[in-house]
């Protein structure tokens, strides 16, 4: 057998790994999800073909979305998560004691499923008892609400699809209207890289600079997304990232973490010039 | 002849034989198929450029039709319950004139609501004909304008016995209904034929719990605007007759101004939309109804906003609604309609249908997607939260009663003279004006100007209306008739 998984990267480049077994494939309303065994990455989940996580690198994502947050405002409470069916970023938040209430809002019930079945490394602390899980819009959820969270959590997929609807003005202005007068939005922001992806980010950063006084971008490295060079969104009315990092208060907490550290997480808000110039253009 | 059946759709099935035969091109167009036209090829699609050819025997003509186009008219009036659909192709507006210059000629009257499109009155100006307008009804709290009161029209009739025909505008860009079977009944009784301007109400041919459609309540002429809620592509329209009128006579009146080389995209897209619509036309607009029902539910939930329904009828002027239609009152966020459809467009990328000084109507189709909707009601939330100003800002009504003193052919084509806009009060306008869309004409030719109408118009510049109609393309003059040589 020599079957192997290959995605666009873009018009004109492609990634490829090498397949074992197709342990699941089927269809939602909104999506095409697949899931892979692979030799090198474990396990993958696709959505309509696009890798949103492997077993072997879904760490640097979740520990990135979550804890540079997390540190910077330790009194966190209460968190809303969009999107996120793969629970990575859930079982990342449920680390936190002092966190008293987890909404997740996911607008496909059977990727929670299909992660729950196969990829129990992310999905395993979904059963918290402080997650609540809603299937519906992540859009019309948080058009609901009003001062009401610590942090939202934009973990979606990219902006055409059924994630189409988290890239928007509207909802960014609606997250804005959701948080507390404290809050914190961190947002998977896509790449800079490749011409397609950096038009979306670009986009994403202008909305969100709209309403934030506070916006910031900072990078991971994700060896399975295009270019692997991957940027997070850090939005806030109050707090910013690296002046009010604590990193004692967090170091002390003990919080055993493969990729996060207070280190990484300044370092991590140092952009390169291509980038720079970049957000610069989107203002 | 076999019989014909709604699956099939003899247009397409004809350019598909016709493509198939690899028939050597020495007719127009000139691009070949697209070969000649690289470009455009690309662009377009090369599958596109291969539809667009001439009218040949295999693929009959347009202008009398014998065969293939024949066969898809005559499937088309089954499907809408007409004696004759004509396939259409330079949009509804060719239609709406059709009907009018088939039912009048120079000098006959015809009745008809102020609030028809200008392509009706541009129908008056080339036929000649004289129009009997009936002041629409007007919401006294909405200030939109309505459909047509039976005894308005009544009082129409019986003060001019000898008007040939009326024609109705049914249902409005905003989805209100008039009582058109009696309508109808009325206008049968004293002998006068019944238009029907049906560009907004394709789809009560085909989905249930639809108000009444034209050819259902036994009216003689409709224009129906497939390219909106029927799917075909922009500019195709059928125009349906009944009754007593003769399909010979109104295809001579169509071929006046039709060109003789109609679209094969065109009319190809007009049978596959019809075969679909007969096939598939229940569940098509049942969904579309349920999708605006949801969309009205959730803006009236966010408050300020009022997307009205079914709540407003009154047995009369509002004697039905079309709920798949979408309008939504903006007034009391404190924001005209047109300024939200702007905000809309340049700061959220949603583009609706359109804006006048008190409302919004976003179109609402099968290819909607519920993602789309839930972006439409969150943007709505978000330019009230952002935006909302006091109620009383905006203009409370949209409709003033026009003063007629020539026909529009007289006024369009009588001697002249060019004013400032600011200073024409007094005069008799020889031209339009209007914001559009929507295309209601606020000025028609042969009408007063006044000073009420002049506000009213520099309001809709004010607010960003997309004024035209006149000749002067900033509207800042406008042509008048010359008085003294009346």
């Amino acid at each position: 057998m020599n079957l192997w998984y290959t995605e666009q990267h873009s018009p004109s480049v492609r990634f490829s790994i090498k397949v074992e077994e197709q342990l699941y494939s089927g269809a939602s309303e909104f999506q095409k999800i697949d899931i892979l065994q692979t030799t090198e990455f474990g396990k993958i989940l696709t959505l309509d073909g696009l890798i949103m996580l492997t077993e072997k690198d879904e760490f640097i994502y979740h520990d990135m979305i979550t804890h540079v947050a997390m540190a910077t405002n330790p009194k966190i409470k209460k968190v809303l998560v969009i999107g996120a069916g793969d629970g990575g970023t859930v079982r990342e938040l449920t680390k936190y004691e002092t966190i008293e209430q987890i909404d997740m809002v996911e607008i496909d019930k059977l990727v929670v499923d299909v992660c729950k079945e196969y990829l129990p490394q992310t999905a395993s602390k979904l059963t918290d008892p402080r997650v609540n899980l809603y299937y519906e819009d992540g859009l019309k959820f948080v058009r609901n609400k009003e001062n009401d969270y610590d942090l939202v959590i934009v973990d979606s997929t990219d902006p055409f699809g059924p994630g189409e609807g988290l890239f928007t003005k509207e909802f960014y202005g609606n997250c804005y209207k959701a948080l507390k007068e404290d809050g914190i939005l961190v947002n998977q922001h896509e790449s800079p890289f490749y011409a397609e992806d950096a038009l979306s980010m670009k986009r994403a950063h202008q909305r969100i600079k709209g309403f934030f006084p506070i916006c910031n971008v900072y990078q991971v490295h994700i060896p399975t997304y295009p270019s692997g060079h991957w940027l997070f969104g850090f939005a806030s009315k109050k707090f910013n990232p690296i002046q009010d990092l604590d990193a004692a208060a967090w170091n002390e907490l003990g919080l055993k973490t493969k990729y996060y550290n207070t280190a990484i997480h300044v370092g991590s808000f140092a952009l390169p010039n291509y980038v720079k110039e970049q957000l610069e253009d989107a203002k | 002849m076999t019989l014909l059946s709604q699956n099939q759709a003899p247009i397409m099935e004809a350019l598909t034989r016709y493509k198939s035969m690899r028939v050597v091109p020495f007719d127009v167009p000139g691009h070949k198929r697209g070969r000649g036209n690289l470009e455009l090829a690309a662009f377009l699609g090369e599958q596109c450029l291969s539809m667009d050819v001439n009218s040949m025997k295999p693929l009959d003509n347009l202008c009398h039709p014998v065969s293939v186009i024949r066969e898809a008219e005559e499937l088309a009036a089954q499907a809408f319950e007409a004696k004759h659909a004509f396939f259409m192709v330079n949009g509804t507006t060719s239609a709406v004139q059709a009907m009018i210059m088939t039912a009048c000629t120079a000098g006959d009257k015809i009745i008809m609501p102020r609030n028809v499109h200008r392509s009706a009155i541009n129908a008056l100006i080339i036929s000649g004909a004289v129009p009997v307008y009936v002041n629409p009804g007007l919401h006294s709290e909405l200030g939109i304008l309505l459909g047509m009161s039976l005894g308005d029209v009544e009082q129409a009739i019986l003060e001019n016995p000898d008007a040939k025909a009326i024609l109705i505008n049914n249902p409005t860009y905003y989805g209100i209904c008039s009582n058109l079977k009696a309508l109808t009944d009325l206008a049968h009784q004293h002998n006068m034929l019944v238009l029907v301007d049906e560009a907004h109400g394709t789809h009560f041919y085909f989905g249930d719990d639809l108000p009444a459609s034209a050819m259902s309540v036994g009216a003689d002429m409709a224009s129906v605007s497939m390219h909106k809620s029927g799917g075909s592509l922009t500019q195709s329209s059928f125009l349906l007759i009944n009754n007593e009128v003769s399909e010979g006579y109104t295809r001579q009146i169509i071929n006046l101004t039709q060109t003789t080389s109609g679209s094969y995209l065109l009319l190809s897209s007009l049978d596959i939309s019809r075969k679909n619509l007969a096939l598939n036309g229940k569940e098509i607009f049942r969904k579309v109804a349920d999708m605006a029902q949801y969309t009205r539910d959730e803006i009236n939930k966010i408050g300020g906003y009022y997307a009205y329904s079914k709540e407003l009828l009154n047995g009369d002027t509002i004697f039905d609604f079309d709920v798949t239609k979408l309008s939504v009152d903006t007034r009391d966020v404190g924001l005209a309609g047109i300024e939200i459809y702007d905000i809309l467009r340049d700061e959220y990328d949603i583009q609706i249908e359109f804006g006048d000084i008190g409302n919004i109507l976003a179109y609402i189709s099968v290819g909607d997607r519920q993602l789309d909707l839930e972006r439409l009601v969150a943007a709505l939330a978000e330019i009230k939260r952002r935006y909302a100003k006091d109620k009383n800002s905006v203009f409370d009504h949209e409709y003033i009663n026009p003063q007629v003193a020539l026909t529009p052919q007289k006024a369009f084509y009588a001697p002249k003279t060019n004013v400032p806009l600011s200073e024409s009060a007094g005069h008799i306008s020889s031209e339009f004006v209007m914001c559009y869309p929507p295309g209601i004409p606020i000025l028609a030719p042969g009408e007063r100007i006044t000073e009420e109408i002049l506000d009213y118009i520099a309001y809709c510049k004010e607010k960003g209306c997309f004024l035209t109609g006149t000749e002067d393309s900033d509207i800042l003059t406008i042509n008048v008739v010359k008085e003294h040589e009346q």
